[in-house]
């Protein structure tokens, strides 16, 4: 399918190329146009922009079916200009398997929507005690090694894991929470859970165990992907360790950037997230240190949770949000707040987080794999239960009108989604 | 930011949840009433008809016995049927969801549910889903509040001190885990305590308690100089399983209720426990039973200001 | 309209006159809040009753709660004697649709079973809605519609009756 995409506003965050101009997609990789079109798909007046790459998405399949399914979720993620994404090892059973890793891939593939790159447990059934077969796993496809929201509590283990991954120059996810310190907390250990009366999780949580992280990666030297940043202070130590030349990279949900413990409000479960909600003070930190690439891409997190789970007290609540769907208008709505170029702001979910991933895709240039979006950046999206594809409702956003709206998605070259 | 889920539109109280961002008028409205109803509950007839014909349910999800016996008897001196469900052995135990059992329950005609539960904000969660006509008064959640039990604090307080633009009063003990606490430092701020102090170790403070407006107090002997309340928590063995604290005789040491330590406050000053004590954790036997002591008379006026509370939410 | 309103001042002194006869060393008096309060206060010291002013809200007996909800301000009811098997002088300032004194009655046999209960009134303006009437009336005045009739107490302590519009 050759496919030419006609007088859009092209923005390359990769190369800084913004200007009105025509894109051709051609045996499914960027191409200079030759005037051979199968189809045209005109964008006057709207942006083309490389499809968006998610790093953190979970498609609850396999073992949580009831909650979504593959075929849900990846409408979700073409309606939202999600291109790429990366899903998280915390299926039931778990992706430490390589027969497990196999079959979400064919089944994605088979779906031929959105690319689906697995995510491999570090550690058996993510129990944090024996490490998997990762050069296994990575045969199957996966493209880094993680533990979701599971913690490795025995520091000798998390050395060795880290030590074996970068044996086989393997990248490793990790979140940075202290087990102990973090147990039982469901809200940022401040102002708004004192008066709430909740459980809370203090940010030396996250500073600690980031810590351990960097000392070990001192030693080990493994290519460390620090996941969901929620603290100013752990900005600091991230930008240090970056000066210091370590390979580390990181990402923030992009939930973090936009929200702080003050949305709670009266104990609202669709704020219920891990890691939590921190001061506005540490919401600031983080929207400014994804401005200036200390934090080097957003992620949408996307966890749908069916309702049943959200319709209870705030600590019994299951943590998380459905994202796929509004990345793309949060992402615009943090470039206006911090008066970024779109080219700046679209940069942290193609360019860079193609970047950590190791992918070719999330830039428009020839011969980079075919993955593009059309959207309108003004146009409402009104954020009801109806309008979410996802069969996840459950957002924080819920009865907000956002801006940005995704006409169509192109993945190598074909269109997997449409809406005028 | 939302709309108090407590006040109705005209800005009346339809549920009781947190003392809380209540203004000031209906404090007062509450504590004003609960002294008329002082006179009922001192006469032969203890009665009024006031609710006649409604239903209070009693959903206790965490047991107690003290509390739920004096809702009955605000709600049968109200003339109201009551009726008392202990959720933990039935519905709860076969899975059903919260907001499934009160929906049963709104079906079989319930007009008040008084809520006790172990989870801060269930009330809510409940109040969020019940029938325009139906009122949720929370009896305790989690460590969030217990709004009835600060309101008879309060009121105790108004009875024998008056004023609360004079007063000195210090909350000693378990500060991090305690819903009573909360409510009562809510209470008083809103109504104008120029003073109102914390004591406590560092490891049963929450986080910037500070700004609830409290003095943190980790010395108790500095802590009572010229208190004219003091309010004893009730310590929960717990708190030394969860290295919180090392011993009973070590937290009686520092933090327990003496007549010495009673002395460095003023005079006249009152002591006040929510119940039920421990008797040489918290408090000393001479304290508790001693001429200082108004636990008794607070039980007393718990029935007063709840038949307040559920009469004047009942009627919005 | 204003000078068509009785003098309450001088309706007082003729009130204690025609209730001066029925004092017994049984009868005790009972006023009801607010005005009726105010007008017991004067009336009690005139007839020289044995036992001190008992004083009622009727709050928690009205019979619109679940309409109004609890009114605000609610006083303290105190009665300071036993009532059981006395004759009560109840004392209000207006009567009206009978609503307020059937509400008194049943809060006053709550406390106890009166031997007779004689309703004084400082003014009846008709417009009954219950079988009540009063035993000792000061004056009877034709409220116009849309109007209500309300005893005030000025700062000096004297009393006056008001018309105001109704809510």
């Amino acid at each position: 399918m050759r496919l030419l995409v006609r007088g859009g506003r092209v923005i390359d965050p990769a190369s800084g190329r913004d200007a009105i101009g025509d894109v051709f997609i051609a045996e499914g990789k960027f191409a200079a146009a030759d005037g051979s079109a199968d189809r045209v798909i005109e964008a006057k007046g709207l942006v083309v922009a490389p499809g968006l790459i998610d790093l953190a998405a979970r498609l609850r399949e396999p073992g949580y079916e009831y909650k979504a399914t593959l075929e849900s979720e990846v409408e979700a993620a073409v309606a939202g200009g999600v291109t790429s994404l990366a899903c998280m090892p915390d299926t039931d059973p778990p992706l430490d398997e390589p027969g497990l890793v196999d079959m979400l891939r064919r089944r994605a593939k088979a779906l031929a929507r959105v690319r689906v790159y697995p995510v491999g447990a570090l550690t058996v059934k993510l129990q944090g005690e024996r490490l998997t077969e990762m050069a296994e796993l990575a045969v199957s496809g996966c493209v880094a090694f993680s533990q979701a929201n599971a913690p490795i509590a025995d520091t000798l283990v998390l050395w060795r894991a880290l030590q074996y991954a970068a044996t086989f120059g393997y990248s490793v996810w990790l979140r940075a929470e202290d087990p102990w310190l973090a147990k039982g907390g469901v809200a940022h250990d401040g102002e708004v859970a004192t008066r709430l009366g909740l459980s809370a999780i203090p940010p030396f949580a996250e500073t600690i165990a980031l810590g351990t992280l960097l000392e070990l990666v001192r030693a080990t030297g493994t290519r460390l992907h620090v996941c969901r940043l929620s603290s100013a202070a752990a900005v600091e130590m991230i930008r240090a360790a970056k000066k210091e030349k370590l390979p580390v990279s990181c990402d923030v949900g992009i939930h973090h950037v936009h929200l702080s413990e003050l949305d709670l409000g009266y104990f609202d479960s669709h704020c219920r997230l891990e890691p939590p909600l921190r001061s506005r003070r540490d919401r600031e930190a983080l929207s400014r240190a994804l401005a200036d690439g200390t934090i080097d891409c957003v992620v949408s997190d996307h966890t749908p949770v069916d309702e049943d789970q959200k319709q209870l007290p705030f600590a019994e609540a299951e943590p998380g949000a459905t994202g796929l769907e509004l990345l793309l208008p949060l992402v615009l709505k943090w470039g206006a707040e911090r008066n970024l170029p779109l080219a700046k702001s679209l940069a942290r979910v193609t360019v860079d987080a193609a970047r950590v991933l190791g992918a070719a895709s999330g830039r428009i240039e020839p011969g980079a794999p075919g993955d593009a979006i059309v959207f309108d950046p003004e146009a409402p999206f009104r954020v009801t239960p109806e309008a979410l594809r996802s069969q996840g409702k459950n957002s924080p956003f819920l009865g907000y009108e956002l801006a940005g709206r995704v006409r169509a998605t192109i993945v190598a070259g074909n269109v997997v989604f449409e809406q005028k | 930011m939302q709309r108090n889920p407590q006040l109705n539109a005209n800005g009346e109280l339809q549920h009781l949840l947190s003392i809380e961002g209540l203004p000031r008028e209906i404090l007062l409205q509450i504590l004003d009433t609960a002294e008329s109803f002082v006179g009922v509950t001192e006469r032969d007839i203890k009665k009024v008809p006031l609710l006649r014909g409604k239903s209070v349910f009693n959903l206790f999800f965490e047991p107690s016995t003290r509390t739920r016996t004096t809702f009955e008897i605000a709600a049968k001196r109200l003339s109201a049927d009551v009726i008392n469900l202990n959720i933990a052995a039935s519905s709860q135990s076969k899975g059903e969801s919260l907001l499934d059992t009160v929906a049963n329950l709104s079906a079989m005609h319930a007009d008040l549910f008084v809520v006790r539960h172990a989870s801060s904000g269930a009330p809510y969660l409940i109040a969020r889903h019940v029938k325009p006509h139906e009122h949720v008064i929370n009896a305790g959640d989690g460590r969030h509040a217990h709004p009835t039990q600060g309101l008879l604090d309060l009121y105790t307080i108004r009875h024998y001190k008056k004023d609360f633009a004079r007063l000195t009063v210090a909350v000693v003990g378990d500060i991090l885990h305690s819903r009573v606490a909360r409510s009562l430092i809510h209470g008083l701020t809103t109504l104008g305590t120029p003073e109102v102090r914390v004591i406590s170790p560092q490891t049963l403070l929450p986080a910037g308690v500070e700004s609830l407006g409290v003095h943190v107090f980790h010395d108790m002997r500095e802590g009572l100089k010229g208190v004219d309340v003091i309010v004893m928590l009730r310590l929960q063995n717990e708190r030394m399983t969860g290295a919180l604290l090392p011993s009973a005789q070590e937290f009686f040491m520092n933090y327990g209720l003496t007549a010495e330590k009673l002395a460095l406050a003023r005079p006249d000053a009152i002591v006040m426990h929510p119940g039920p004590m421990n008797r040489g954790v918290e408090i000393d036997s001479s304290v508790a039973d001693g001429p200082h002591s108004v636990i008794l008379p607070q039980v007393t006026f718990g029935i007063a200001v709840r038949m307040a509370v559920m009469s004047i939410v009942a009627g919005n | 309209m204003a000078n068509e309103l009785p003098d309450a001042e001088a309706l007082l002194p003729r009130l204690a006159a025609e209730l001066r006869p029925r004092v017994t060393p049984n009868v005790a008096m009972i006023g009801l809040y607010t005005g009726g309060a105010w007008l017991a206060e004067r009336l009690h010291p005139l007839l020289g009753l044995k036992d001190p002013l008992g004083l009622m809200d009727i709050a928690f007996y009205r019979d619109d709660y679940h309409q109004e909800g609890l009114k605000h301000d609610p006083k303290r009811t105190r009665i300071p004697f036993d009532v059981e098997g006395r004759d009560l002088l109840l004392v209000d300032d207006v009567l009206y649709t009978g609503r307020t004194v059937r509400a008194a009655m049943n809060e006053l046999f709550d406390y106890g079973r009166p031997r007779s209960i004689a309703l004084v009134i400082l003014v009846d303006r008709g417009g009954r809605q219950l079988p009540i009437c009063a035993q000792h009336c000061g004056a009877t005045v034709q409220v116009p519609e849309g109007m209500r009739l309300r005893l005030k107490r000025t700062p000096e302590g004297a009393l006056r009756l008001e018309l105001e519009r109704a809510a």
